[in-house]
This record gives C-alpha cells, sequence and structure tokens, in this order.
C-alpha cells in the first residue's frame, strides 16, 4: 500500500516538474492560473519567490530585534514549547528547514545537551563503585561526545539569512552538530528517509507551494519521522482577534520602519499571516501529504500554533 | 493596503495612530543613533501637517516659488551639471556649492524620497526643503560638521517651522563641546536667528536658474547677513 503510494507521489512529482503550472495546479484542484498572493497583493508564482527572498535579504540583519520588538520576546517561548514538544534524545537527526538565524537549531542543541547531560550523571551514578581512574577514563570518552551524536541540519533559501545564523553561531559558541546547507523547502537537496525530525518555525508562511514543501518533508524523513510545524495562525476569539489586527496592523509596520528601515517588509509580513490557511487547513494539507496523527497545538488563542506529523 | 491610495511613487499611506507612532519611534530612535537620518527624516514628515502647507502657500503666492511648484525641478546628480557648475567664477553660487560638495563629501542623492506626505504636493515641498538643505549649508558658509548643521537647523527653523528643524535645533547641541556651545550661543545662533527672521523664504528661489549668481548678491537679496568670521 505504502509502496503504491510513493510510487503514485513520485509519478506526480514527476509531472509537475515537466507539466505546466496552471495545467497541474488544476488538475490538484488548486487556484487556477500563475496568480499568487503576496501579502494582499497580487503576483506571479515566480514574482513572489523574488519578492519574498529580497524581504528576507533586507531584514535579516535586524530579524532577531525585530522578532524580539514585535512579538515582546514571546517567540522566545514559542520556540521553546516547539523543542520542548519535540522531545529530542540524543543521537536525534534534526532538519530545520527555513531555519535562517539559527533560532529552533541552538535550542535544540541545548536541548540535547541537557538530556546526555542527565544520562551521563545517571551513568555516573552507576558507577560509583569504579576506581578514580576509571571514572576519569569514561569522562574521556565522553568528553567528546556531549551531544550524542545529535546533529541539526539549518537549510535555508535565503544566503543573507544563513549567514546571519552562521555569525550567530559563532557568537554564541555553538560549534558542533551544526551544519548549514542553502536549500529550497520546496525542493531539498537531500536523500529520501534521512532525518528524523523536520522542523519549520515561522517559515511555511513564505514558501510558495506550500503543497511541494510537505511532501519533501514527508520524503527526506525516516519512516516514524516527525514532522513539526511553528506558525502564525488564525485567532477565532472575535475580541482578541480585533486587538490582534489593530496591533499587527497599526503597530507593527511602524516598528519595522522605527527598528529596520523598512515599513514594506513587516507590512508583507501581517498581509501574509493573514493570507496563511488557518489550522485545520493546515491540518488537511499535512495530510494530504501523507502524514499520519496529525495534530494541531494553538499558543497564545491561535496568534501561533503548532502542527505535528508523523511518516508511518 | 497601499497600492489603492499610492498618490505618489514610494507614498505609503498611514492611519493617524500611524502617525503619531512613527513621530514618537523616530524621534527617539534620531535621538538614540544619530546616524539614522532615515528617522530624522521621517520625524519630518509626521510632524509637518502644519509646517508643510504653510511653507507651500508662501511659495504659491510668489511668483518664484509658484513656478517651482508648477515646474517641480529635483536637485540630484544627474540633473547637475557639474562640468559647467565648476567651471563658474569663484564666488557664484554653482562655484560655491560644488566646492561644499567636493570638500564636505556630500551628494544630493543622499535626500531620502518623501513617504508618508499624504498629498502629493506637499511631498514635492519637503523633497524641495530636503534637496535644498545643502545649499543653505552655501549660502550661510556652514561645513557639515556637528555645529555647522546646528547652526543650519537654527536658520531652517526660523524659516520653515517644520518641528523636525525646531527638534534638530534644540537637541543638536547636547553632543557639542563647550568651547563649540560658546561659539555657538553668543555668535552663531544669534546671526543665524536674526538672517532667519530677516530673510524672505529660501525656498521661493530657484536656485537652478542662478548659479552664475555671486553668493554675497544671492545672500544680500535674500536677506541674510553676512556669517560671522569665526571658525566652525
Amino acid at each position: 500500500m505504502a509502496a503504491v503510494r510513493l510510487w503514485r507521489w513520485r509519478c506526480r512529482c514527476r509531472a509537475l516538474l515537466s507539466r505546466p503550472a496552471g495545467a497541474v495546479r488544476a488538475q490538484r484542484g488548486l487556484a487556477a492560473g500563475p496568480e499568487m498572493h503576496f501579502g494582499f497583493q497580487t503576483v506571479t508564482e515566480e514574482e513572489r519567490r523574488e519578492k519574498i527572498y529580497q524581504v528576507f535579504e533586507t531584514v535579516a540583519k535586524k530579524y532577531d530585534v525585530m522578532n524580539d520588538s514585535m512579538t515582546l520576546g514571546i517567540h522566545r517561548v514559542w520556540k521553546d514549547i516547539l523543542v520542548h514538544k519535540m522531545n529530542p534524545c540524543p543521537g536525534t537527526l534534526l532538519l530545520d528547514v527555513a531555519g535562517g538565524t539559527g533560532d529552533i537549531a541552538f535550542r535544540f542543541i541545548n536541548y540535547v545537551r541537557s538530556v546526555r547531560q542527565r544520562q551521563l550523571q545517571r551513568k555516573l551514578k552507576h558507577n560509583q563503585n569504579l576506581s578514580w581512574q576509571e571514572i576519569f577514563e569514561s569522562y574521556q570518552e565522553d568528553k567528546f561526545n556531549s551531544l550524542g551524536d545529535s546533529q541539526v541540519v539549518v537549510c535555508d533559501i535565503n544566503r543573507e539569512m544563513l549567514k546571519v545564523g552562521k555569525q550567530k553561531a559563532q557568537r554564541l559558541g555553538y560549534s558542533e552538530g551544526l551544519s548549514w546547507v542553502l536549500g529550497n523547502a520546496e525542493e531539498l537537496p537531500f536523500d529520501d528517509d534521512k532525518f528524523d525530525v523536520y522542523t519549520i518555525a515561522f517559515g511555511i508562511r513564505n514558501v510558495t507551494r506550500i503543497d511541494l514543501a510537505l511532501q519533501e518533508a514527508y520524503r527526506v524523513l525516516k519512516p516514524g519521522g516527525r514532522f513539526l510545524c511553528l506558525e502564525f495562525s488564525h485567532v477565532s476569539n472575535p475580541l482578541l482577534s480585533r486587538l490582534y489586527d489593530l496591533y499587527s496592523f497599526q503597530v507593527i509596520p511602524v516598528l519595522g520602519e522605527v527598528i529596520a528601515g523598512d515599513w514594506r517588509s513587516y507590512q508583507y509580513l501581517v498581509e501574509s499571516i493573514r493570507q496563511f490557511p488557518p489550522q485545520e487547513e493546515l491540518k488537511a494539507m499535512i495530510e494530504d501529504a501523507g502524514f499520519f496523527k496529525v495534530d494541531y497545538e494553538n499558543l497564545n488563542f491561535g496568534i501561533v500554533a503548532i502542527h505535528s506529523g508523523f511518516k508511518l | 493596503m497601499e497600492g489603492w491610495h499610492q498618490l505618489y511613487p514610494g507614498h505609503i499611506p498611514t492611519s493617524p495612530l500611524q502617525k503619531a507612532l512613527l513621530a514618537a519611534g523616530s524621534a527617539v530612535m534620531a535621538l538614540y543613533d544619530p546616524y539614522r537620518h532615515d528617522m530624522v527624516a521621517v520625524f519630518g514628515e509626521t510632524t509637518g501637517c502644519l509646517a508643510l502647507p504653510n511653507l507651500r502657500d508662501k511659495m504659491r503666492n510668489h511668483p518664484e516659488g509658484y513656478r517651482i511648484l508648477q515646474e517641480r525641478p529635483r536637485i540630484r546628480l544627474s540633473t547637475l551639471d557639474m562640468a559647467r557648475l565648476q567651471g563658474l567664477p569663484d564666488g557664484s553660487l554653482g562655484r560655491e556649492y560644488v566646492r561644499f560638495l567636493e570638500d564636505n563629501k556630500v551628494s544630493p542623492d543622499t535626500r531620502m524620497p518623501a513617504k508618508f506626505v499624504d498629498d502629493e504636493e506637499l511631498a514635492y515641498v519637503i523633497q524641495r526643503y530636503r534637496e535644498v538643505h545643502d545649499l543653505m549649508h552655501t549660502l550661510l558658509g556652514m561645513p557639515t560638521n556637528m555645529l555647522g548643521e546646528v547652526v543650519v537647523k537654527w536658520f531652517e527653523a526660523i524659516q520653515t517651522g517644520l518641528p523636525m528643524c525646531v527638534l534638530g535645533a534644540a537637541f543638536g547641541p547636547v553632543r557639542l563641546s563647550t568651547r563649540k556651545l560658546q561659539v555657538l550661543a553668543t555668535e552663531l545662533v544669534p546671526w543665524a536667528i536674526r538672517s532667519g527672521l530677516n530673510a524672505s523664504c529660501v525656498l521661493n528661489v530657484y536656485y537652478e536658474q542662478r548659479w552664475e549668481q555671486p553668493v554675497e548678491s544671492l545672500r544680500e537679496e535674500l536677506g541674510i547677513f553676512p556669517p560671522p568670521a569665526v571658525r566652525v
């Protein structure tokens, strides 16, 4: 069954790459024509990719500062919750797509390190009857394994964001277990069945073909692997929704202008959040890509949602 | 949100709340980081709602100013004939302007276009004010160091009434040394104020048609008193 599904998916993929976009989209029941949204504007697919690339190229250096200002630091909590939900154990291979400035990657490393620490401490407790020499030797072999063979690959389509991420890693002292790869979420430069976990935090909104990104996620995950997506979503509570809209449209572009000197990119940001599919729709898209046990968790009344799925 | 109400290229329509937030935010940022010239520009645009129409009316009621509003000349490297200006005799507006640009290593192309002014004519007025700023330096004989800029801001504050100039004039001196402050307070500012009050509106001069005119003659015509003999 799975083999047939895989085969069918592979055929679709090949068809996609050879047929004109419009026909395929119509066949798959997606929006007809090459027009897409860029915030509240209508543009072609190619234009959208270009514009988004430029947005992140411009904001890269001020990305982290802006995140802190816009969300009043709460984005840190959201990302912490994502990694806690992931609950990685040492030895996990994580692919963080659209991982740009490395926030998820660094948290992953910290988490795995602390789990590893606890593992080693437990091991030590069992070894309390060993001689000093033997204990010392056991330190030596574990010293080079503080991550327990865990690794994270940070993949981003934007060179500037990766650059900022690498500089941050150096500044914060992260060296082992990290790889930085330039790549497109719609067409990942990785082989099938490679990763234990795939995360995409605040990135899937900027992908032009979300369905392709989800298919790629499915492809590169190992069987048993987990898909996790952290993204802005829809607030259903009407009062909160009004306040959220007011804040988004009135304050955020102003913050963008004052802090980053760039109104337009942050205008795009708030518009793109409104254009993104709501929780249930995204859940359906993830299921379409082949994931099982797809679920979502709203954070802050739906301002942000974590979607999770498994490749079985 | 933007494309439908754009009055001129680069225009970003803003609500009153956004303008208020921008004014406050840009003021704070401009004071915090003086290199953020874009913040000074934004502050000027969001707080100029009274001064700009005033300036525009002054221009409308003056024959030369009216012509400027009609023809909308822009001072840019692409529109200036640098070679010709350099060839003009010493002491002429054109020659001194080019000398000023070279000595201070500035270019007329670094002026920010207007973004938050919700009237296309007023956007031009503030653009004209920005582009004429270097000519102010030339007319007043002030370099682009902190002291020179503050003096020009005092003059412009009197002339235009723009809150941005007023704030620049008031807060600019904060970073100056005591000796410079003394010179500023005793000689330069009184002169700038007297000249500003006495002079006719500097935006009513079609500078592009007066490159050959000697600077002294233009000063006299406008009513700007000769600059004090101090090192700035």
